[in-house]
């Protein structure tokens, strides 16, 4: 009997958190506990998506079992906060000399309708020699950022004469087991990346 | 230890070329005005620079042109929450008397639009600065690698290619 009530309040408590943490996301404000350690937010984040690679070829969640992923949704028409987050990245990666062959790097743009496999397969050799340059057709992109709780909206204004998009700029660390194990604002220095990398990294070596 | 330190060796001798450049004119100093490669299917660019007024006036950039784009406009991001809106600045950045504005990335950038040719890293871009007071004032960006940040410079040690013979300036400035 009070086995029962204790688990009925454990998972109260569990959804509750979990709707705060889903309603933060959704007004663009995660939770403030910062990047390093591990920003777990909610078990739901992430999950299965099916994509096109910068070759052209269907890139699932699939391709990235086994391995760590750090993954960032952007676009190329993106002159300034992109390639800051995408050269982080690569700065990360550096950093992880022989561990970054455990770190695939991953770009999934929030803009299809300029980015083509055609088009990312000129950008993300820029940025490493690795980076996985992901698009799909508009309903593609919708599920994975939804999954991922991703906020993206096209700007448009008369007095422009092209679109920008509006969108949460994060990094994502997926664990080999393809759950997202932290995630990294907007302005986290390299380091603190490679930190909490190789803190997951330790930990799954004990386990 | 050592290696970090070998490695902050090597990174210093490869920006300093890039960020030691500085541009006078009559009214303020523009401390390494900077841009990133670009892809060929990338229309887009952005430029960074720290502009000083040494004068007791205030001023504004109010635009900015170069032959290397169809366009060019300043744009700075609204940051709500971790959503990024990045849109034009319409009535220009203000440089205080005596005083500086930054154009960092995440901040103020003066975009270029519709670019003609991929900026290439170690090539310059020439642009025109126009200020509200003092007019138009010439300088040359200079193209980094595609990633770097404010952090400085080259994101990739194996990018860093030391056969060009970069000089050391001094940094005399």
């Amino acid at each position: 009997m009070n086995r029962k009530l204790h688990i009925s309040v454990v998972a109260l408590v569990v959804v509750i958190f979990a709707f705060g943490a889903w309603l933060n996301l959704r007004h663009g404000k995660p939770p403030e506990n910062g990047a390093v350690g591990g920003m777990v937010v909610n078990a739901s984040i992430g999950g299965p998506f099916e994509l096109t690679d910068h070759t052209g070829a269907r890139f699932t969640d699939e391709d990235l079992a086994g391995d760590y992923a750090l993954i960032y949704f952007g676009y190329t028409f993106c002159p300034d906060v992109c390639p800051t987050e995408l050269g982080e990245i690569a700065v990360a990666l550096d950093q992880l000399d022989k561990d970054a062959d455990r770190v695939r790097p991953v770009m999934i743009t929030i803009d299809p309708d300029r980015d083509t496999a055609e088009v990312l397969s000129e950008y993300v050799p820029l940025f490493h020699e690795r980076l996985v340059g992901l698009t799909g057709t508009a309903e593609e992109v919708r599920e994975v950022a939804t999954s991922y709780r991703v906020f993206y909206r096209r700007f448009e204004d008369p007095n422009y004469t092209y679109y920008l998009m509006d969108h949460t700029s994060f990094v994502y660390l997926l664990a080999p087991s393809g759950e997202i194990a932290a995630m990294f604002r907007y302005g986290t220095p390299p380091e603190d990346m490679v930190t909490t990398i190789r803190q997951h990294m330790r930990g799954n070596a004990r386990g | 230890m050592l290696k970090s330190l070998f490695a902050a060796a090597l990174l210093v001798t490869t920006i300093l070329p890039a960020n030691g450049h500085e541009e006078k004119s009559e009214n303020f100093t523009i401390s390494h005005p900077w841009s990133r490669a670009t892809a060929p299917s990338q229309k887009v660019g952005a430029v960074f620079m720290e502009i000083k007024n040494i004068t007791g006036k205030e001023d504004r950039l109010i635009g900015a042109s170069s032959p290397d784009a169809e366009s060019t406009e300043i744009h700075g991001h609204i940051r709500e929450g971790d959503i990024m809106r990045m849109r034009r600045v319409d009535g220009g950045i203000a440089v205080p008397a005596n005083g500086s504005v930054k154009l960092v990335p995440g901040g103020f950038h003066i975009m270029l639009i519709g670019l003609n040719a991929p900026l290439l890293e170690e090539t310059t871009i020439p642009l025109t600065l126009t200020f509200e007071h003092a007019g138009s004032v010439e300088i040359e960006a200079v193209v980094e690698s595609a990633g770097a940040s404010r952090s400085g410079g080259a994101t990739k040690m194996e990018k860093m290619d030391h056969s060009k013979g970069h000089q050391m300036p001094g940094k005399s400035k």
